[in-house]
């Protein structure tokens, strides 16, 4: 903060690991381990009750580290889906990545191969939201994104193994643990509604996931939703512009 | 499952995980994007958000149905509210995790 990075943050102190940049990542991404430490532990206790021990979950926690499709697995894992099938789940629920990476590409442009494999393996629903609004405010660097990611890496690993330490001593549905999830999507949602538009956006893709879910079989409705919700409110976007005679 | 099993599954999880993840920087952040592309991806997390919001507390299965007035949509509602005035995601969770064990307590 204050300090003189323009936008593209690649213009900034010539130090990458200046330290201050860790510490406005640790500093934005706070909210986000906050948000990890009952989550990443409520998926720990679940874990455990499904039979994995505490090397299976911090691998799982490390080799994937995507917690809605975690808790997925572990659902699939104690009713005796096949692999094939938790693998193939995986990666239709982690598809949506792929819109998030695109959106961050932007604001990491001409950045070389080896940062962006690492960068790469942090983008979650939660370092994204957190990482393209500090991006749109401008001056925020490459580096501190990356600590953003890596803080709530580390949370997520940790907490996780935390549940499943715990776990051994918690009976199943307690505390709440099964809400976890919910509110924190619900709170990342509400960061994302940045005006009407954003918000019209968010009842399309909400209805949409209902009609997709209940007409087309498989995990697939919420990527079909997201980008049915995110053409319509483009859309509608460019209708108003054009109505305003703003349109460029 | 055995071992074996088990960590080829995490691996497979891993790498299918990851993919997503890094083509599209990988694709993307060397080239020129179209305006209209990046208006586009601007509406991206939005949707996404609320898509994953709505599946999880709308829908309950299996089999997947429609389930308006449940625990979890009820319970959504001052959930929300307290995301939007403390615009804390530890503090929503949190609270969240708690309304939702004393309305299941209750109910």
């Amino acid at each position: 903060m204050g300090r003189p990075i323009s936008n593209d943050g690649r213009h900034g102190p010539k130090d990458p690991y200046h330290v201050g940049f860790v510490l406005d990542g640790i500093k934005a991404a706070w909210p986000i381990c906050l948000g990890y430490l009952p989550l990443g532990f409520a998926f720990g206790v679940l874990a455990q009750k499904a039979g994995l021990d505490l090397l299976d979950i911090a691998l799982m926690s490390i080799l994937v580290y995507a917690g809605s499709s975690q808790f997925i697995a572990v659902a699939m894992i104690s009713g005796a889906s096949a692999p094939a099938s938790i693998i193939l789940t995986t990666f239709v629920v982690n598809l949506r990545h792929l819109l998030m990476s695109s959106s961050l590409a932007v604001h990491l442009h001409g950045e070389g191969k080896g940062f962006l494999s690492v960068f790469a393996y942090g983008v979650t629903d939660e370092s994204f939201a957190v990482n393209m609004a500090k991006f749109r405010d401008g001056g925020w660097h490459r580096y501190q994104a990356l600590a953003v990611n890596q803080m709530s890496n580390f949370t997520w690993i940790g907490s996780t193994i935390l549940g499943g330490y715990a776990g051994q001593s918690i009976p199943a549905g307690c505390y709440g643990i099964d809400y976890a999830l919910s509110a924190m999507f619900l709170c990342l949602l509400t960061f994302q509604l940045r005006g009407r538009q954003y918000f019209l956006t968010a009842i399309i893709s909400g209805v949409a996931t209902i009609g997709f879910a209940l007409i087309v079989p498989g995990n697939g409705f919420v990527i079909m939703a997201s980008l049915f919700g995110a053409t319509a409110g483009f859309a509608l976007k460019r209708y108003a512009q054009r109505k305003r005679g703003s349109y460029v | 499952m055995f071992k074996t099993e088990y960590i080829l599954l995490i691996v497979g999880m891993g790498l299918v995980t990851y993919i997503p993840r890094y083509l599209p920087l990988f694709i993307l952040a060397q080239r020129n994007l179209p305006r209209g592309f990046i208006e586009w991806l601007d509406m991206v997390p939005v949707a996404i958000l609320s898509a994953l919001v709505f599946s999880e507390i709308f829908l309950s299965g299996p089999p997947r149905h429609l389930d308006m007035l449940q625990i979890k949509s009820l319970v959504a509602i001052p959930t929300f509210l307290i995301a939007l005035k403390t615009k804390s995601l530890g503090g929503t969770v949190i609270s969240g995790m708690i309304l939702f064990w004393l309305a299941e307590k209750i109910s």
